[in-house]
């Protein structure tokens, strides 16, 4: 593998700047890199060769005419359920198999004018639903940790292409933990900026209420200069937020003095197991050693979130993938009449993850069950949002697992609830639309194996403190340095 | 046994904004099919709708228009049902906090008495396609092998207006849908082209022995495209549940279609599939809030209303419910109207020109009147010189086909080239004894007591007199002359 | 809340997606799985407490009446499974009349 790729993105970002290498160099680095793992790997669903190398070309010239690009030259893996014109974007589904985009999603422009190279699309769960990749449709991504390992998702292929050094920024998209989660399995950054900070325009919609995009990186600092870029509002999205967006890279921390640091005593880790329970309680002595306080806090609702969270996301994506009915685009399956033809497109076009999904969230909406169900989840949600404005009056910060375990083996998780168990730490972020990441914290050794996998610690800070959450992530990563201790076996 | 019908209307009002509801395609009517459309409202995967302030603006206009309440918050909903020409396959609507609720329209007959119907609510949403349905032969959708789609109509604003059921009669129906239109045409919220299926509406009738408080099982009429079809499917329904009730029969509850060349409605097979729609708030969509001092302005904005004007022309001028109808419904004609009486001009003096005359002269010239060279205080000027009888009506007419194609007072007309009406007895004696003189023979057989000639012998002295003379003076000295 | 099983085959006429008796089957029981979880739910009180449709409260989010860029009509022709001219093409709609 060429050196170039193991450099942060902020360092090729420098020296792109500074003329020292070419966009194209570093591009073709990439697509190197990419040829070389990726058959292994599956990072990619689509890997943007020609276009890549193109935009390599756009940002040298501008480079060259004197222009300053944030991300110049920076290998981009996006995730297959944004937009980007003139690719195949599919969602994972075979739904979309072979749709070609006509347009860009806002997230991945901005991305892309601001000097980075889209060097693929990558491999997600279909539609974004579910926490292993493993419910894509159209291939199999594998964890560059261990092989014989989910990457997590639903944003694994982002995931598992930065880790493995095929992109030195993945966008992600997070609805319930799809960045944190495979972020921790792969030994990443990942983080979800607050609810409305990016926009949503062009990301295929799972449930809009919670979708939010951000970026997934190996440091705090390559996530916080991708989101540094990516923030803001925009008029194509009416949920984005019209609200100033304070540069985080620039205002990253090195100590933790004067950081409440909030422990959820509902997220007690014993449950985890010793192994787990003690890599836990050393991620929060670390905090402390850096100068936070640690206290306690309480979310009484959290034991609700994923009753909650499954009635929520459902509901609006039930509503949201009706679109896909063979008429305009995507997959047809032709029919007698137009009914039976939308049903056969469905059958054939969905997967099982994503009916059950459509089905539960049709059940809670309908006519009977509305009040019983869907009212009262946006009830529960609002007891979330009270939950931790409650507990964010003494904290400044939330600490917690990003998940529940390390990386799992695949077919590990047959039924549908322990899948959905692997987000019960996010999914009460997601909730509430908090700012929340997933930074590496150490390793465990799974039940028979010997390979160490990598686990997150999540922090959490109050809606639009980003700032704040990127700076303690950067001391904290700064100080421990867990992602160096163990090199991704397959991407070498 | 008497009957009375109970009717309410459910109306669909396209528009009159620049773009879509929820995206900047143009909102406009025709075109090559799918040429209007964009990612959001062909439903493209990851296309989001952002809201058109100036429709929000429009609904509300629509709602203070007939007194409606403008909530302090309302909100968007998703209606959920798959049907091919709808991308999302979501309707994005209003649910439980529409923009405008309650409210009342009052119209008019065409025998001049006004009546009321409540409004339940105006709320916002978005057009479906178009669809063709095609293959079948027979022109008929049940016959039909598969549909063609044009989305350029997808995603156009669509105001929705529903009443209470204080309709009834076919006639009443046809008056409330009058006012709804001259209403929003005045606002400039809608073309209200039935036609191109700008306005599109539903009725809802049952039937109920007079006297009765109870409704009948109500009937909902679809498929009417013009004025004329709700009267008469209206009329048609009436009938056929009148006949169906009277012998001791039961109506049902059912959609029925209009059928324009039968003359009749025939049952609709209901959909075999649930309705069920789903409504949620839509999460793509923030809440409105309506700003009171918003409303205030827009309210203190509000010109004279169609039904406040129809009713000043008939109880200020006396003017006729036709005249005050024509005038309404076109409302720069009827401001054109006001600004001439307000400059002067007699009510009903200044009603004839304006429909008549200068009606007749804007159709054969394509020139409206309002954009003529006549301003209104120069018709003001001519009818005032008509009423002090400075000109006659003859001259008056002349002089209206000079100010059209040149402009100008008429006062100025007049003097400078000395058209006024002639008074002097000495001066119009002169004229009548010349026409004496010029028809021996009428003047004989007015003689002989054929006195019919006697406006003949008028009209030669106004000729003689290139009009100046005053009529009535010309037919007193003639009489004399005769007599 | 009820606890009746959930009729899933109305639910998937609903949501237009034909089933398997297999997976009528399956899902039917999954989806009885998980709607008692969502029961707990109602353990919580939520009388004093409002829906929350959205966690950042913005209003009025509106675009000003101007007209933008279309897509090139050949580009949206180009996606659709079926078209006949400019027209996008379905098999027939029944639904409506008799
Ligand atoms: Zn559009």
């Amino acid at each position: 593998m060429s050196e170039t790729m193991e450099l942060s993105a902020a360092e090729i970002a420098r020296r792109v700047n500074a003329g020292d290498i070419s966009a194209r160099e570093v591009t073709d680095a990439a697509l190197a890199q990419i040829d070389a793992v990726d058959g292994r790997l599956g990072a990619y669903l689509t890997r943007l060769h020609d276009l890549a190398r193109v935009s390599a070309g756009r940002v040298d010239a501008r480079i060259k005419a004197g222009e300053h690009l944030p991300l110049a030259g920076v290998p981009v893996a996006v995730k297959d359920n944004m937009c980007l014109a003139g690719t195949r974007t599919t969602c994972g589904s075979k739904m979309l198999e072979g749709w070609v985009a006509p347009y860009t999603a806002t997230a991945v422009a901005r991305l892309l004018d601001a000097g980075a190279i889209p060097v693929g699309k990558a491999n997600m769960d279909e539609f974004a639903m579910g926490s292993s990749c493993e419910n894509s449709a159209l291939g199999k991504t594998r964890n560059p940790y261990d092989l014989g390992r989910v990457p997590g998702g639903s944003s694994g292929g982002s995931a598992a292409a930065v880790a493995a050094y095929e992109a030195a920024i993945g966008m992600g998209s997070d609805t319930g933990g799809s960045i944190r989660e495979p972020a921790a399995f792969c030994n990443l950054v990942g983080f979800k900026p607050t609810y409305g900070r990016v926009s949503r325009y062009g990301l295929i919609a799972f449930a809009s209420s919670l979708d939010q995009i951000g970026p997934l990186a190996r440091s705090v600092e390559d996530a916080a200069l991708a989101y540094d870029v990516m923030a803001g509002k925009d008029p194509m999205d009416s949920t984005s937020v019209d609200r100033p967006v304070e540069p985080a890279a620039t205002a990253l921390r090195s100590d933790l003095r004067g950081v409440r640091v909030g422990i959820v005593k509902e997220f007690g880790t014993q449950r985890l197991g010793p192994e787990i329970d003690s890599l836990y309680r050393r991620a929060y002595l670390d905090l402390e050693r850096l100068g936070a306080t640690l206290v306690d806090v309480e979310l009484p609702t959290a034991e609700y979130g994923l009753a909650t969270y499954y009635l929520i996301a459902p509901a609006e994506c039930s509503s949201n993938l009706a679109r896909f009915d063979g008429v305009r685009y995507g997959l047809r399956v032709d029919g007698e009449d137009v009914g039976q033809m939308y049903e056969r497109t469905r059958a054939e076009g969905f997967g099982p993850e994503v009916k059950r999904r459509i089905l539960i969230g049709t059940y809670a909406l309908s006519s009977g069950y509305y009040d019983a169900y869907y009212v009262k989840a946006q009830k529960a949600r609002t007891k979330f949002g009270a939950d931790f404005k409650r507990a964010f009056e003494r904290c400044d910060l939330i600490a917690s697992p990003a998940a529940s375990s390390p990386a799992f083996a695949f077919h590990a998780k047959s039924d549908p609830y322990s899948m959905y168990m692997m987000d019960y730490y996010t999914i009460p972020m997601s909730l509430a639309g908090l700012p929340a990441l997933s930074v590496p914290c150490g390793y465990v050794l799974p039940e028979g194996s010997s390979r160490p996998m990598p686990m997150g610690l999540q922090l959490a800070a109050p809606l639009f403190g980003e700032v704040q959450l990127l700076a303690a992530a950067n001391a904290y990563e700064c100080a421990t340095q867990h992602a160096r201790q163990q090199r991704p076996e397959g991407a070498l | 046994m008497q009957y009375e019908a109970v009717i309410g209307i459910e109306c669909h009002v396209e528009l009159k904004t620049k773009s879509k509801m929820f995206c900047a395609c143009p909102n406009r009517f025709g075109g090559e099919p799918n040429a209007q459309v964009c990612p959001v409202c062909l439903a493209l995967p990851g296309a989001l709708p952002v809201a058109n302030e100036e429709a929000i603006l429009q609904v509300i206009r629509a709602g203070l228009a007939f007194g409606a309440e403008i909530p302090a918050f309302s909100k968007f909903d998703r209606k959920n049902y798959f049907y091919p020409d709808m991308p999302k396959d979501y309707q994005i609507s209003q649910y439980d906090m529409p923009l405008a609720q309650g409210g009342i329209v009052r119209y008019w007959l065409e025998d001049g008495t006004t009546k009321e119907c409540r409004l339940t609510r105006i709320h916002l949403e978005e057009d479906t396609g178009k669809s063709t349905h095609a293959g079948s032969g027979d022109g008929r959708i049940a016959h039909s092998r598969y549909s063609l789609l044009d989305f350029n109509r997808a995603g156009v604003p669509l105001m929705e207006c529903v009443s209470e059921p204080d309709i009834r009669s076919a006639e009443e129906a046809v008056g409330f849908l009058e006012a709804l239109k001259r209403t929003f045409v005045q606002l400039g919220v809608s073309d209200v082209k039935m036609e191109e299926g700008s306005l599109r509406c539903d009725a809802n009738v049952s039937i109920r022995p007079v006297g009765s408080k109870d409704f009948g099982t109500k009937a909902e009429i679809k498929n009417m495209n013009s004025f004329r079809s709700v009267y008469r499917a209206i009329e048609s329904e009436i009938a056929r549940q009148i006949a169906v009730v009277a012998p001791g029969g039961r109506v049902m509850q059912e959609t029925r279609g209009w059928d324009e060349l039968a003359g009749t409605t025939h049952s609709m097979r209901s959909k075999e599939e649930a309705h069920d729609y789903r409504y949620f708030p839509d999460p793509d969509l923030v809440p409105i809030e309506v700003d009171r001092t918003v409303v205030a302005r827009l309210r203190s904005l509000m010109a004279d209303l169609p039904i406040a004007r129809f009713e000043r022309y008939r109880e200020s001028y006396g003017l006729g419910v036709a005249q005050a109808t024509q005038l309404v419904d076109t409302p720069q004609l009827a401001e054109y109207f006001d600004s001439c009486v307000g400059a002067g001009g007699g009510g009903q003096q200044a009603a004839n020109f304006v429909l008549g005359d200068l009606s007749r002269l804007a159709n054969e010239t394509q020139t409206p009147v309002w954009e003529s060279s006549v301003a209104p205080q120069d018709l003001a000027e001519l009818i005032g010189l008509v009423e002090s009888k400075t000109i006659n009506s003859k001259i008056a007419k002349d002089l209206l086909l000079r100010m059209w194609n040149g402009g100008g007072s008429p006062k100025a007309l007049v003097e400078h080239e000395g058209l006024a009406q002639t008074s002097d007895p000495g001066a119009v004696e002169r004229f009548v004894d010349e026409v004496v003189a010029a028809h021996p023979k009428v003047v004989a057989d007015y003689k002989a007591g054929k006195t019919n000639v006697m406006g003949f012998l008028v009209g030669q002295v106004m000729k003689q007199s290139r009009g100046k003379a005053n009529p009535a003076l010309a037919g007193e000295l003639l009489a004399q002359k005769l007599g | 809340m009820s606890s009746d099983n959930i009729d899933i085959r109305y639910v998937a006429k609903l949501a237009r997606i034909e089933l398997t008796d297999d997976e009528v089957e399956r899902f039917g029981r999954q989806l009885g799985d998980l709607l008692e979880h969502a029961k707990t739910l109602h353990e919580l009180d939520t009388a004093a407490v409002s829906a929350t449709a959205q966690v950042v409260e913005s209003r009025n989010v509106a675009r000003a009446d101007a007209v933008g860029r279309c897509l090139e009509h050949e580009t949206v022709m180009q996606m659709a499974p079926q078209r006949q001219g400019a027209f996008f093409r379905v098999p027939r709609i029944i639904s409506e009349d008799s």
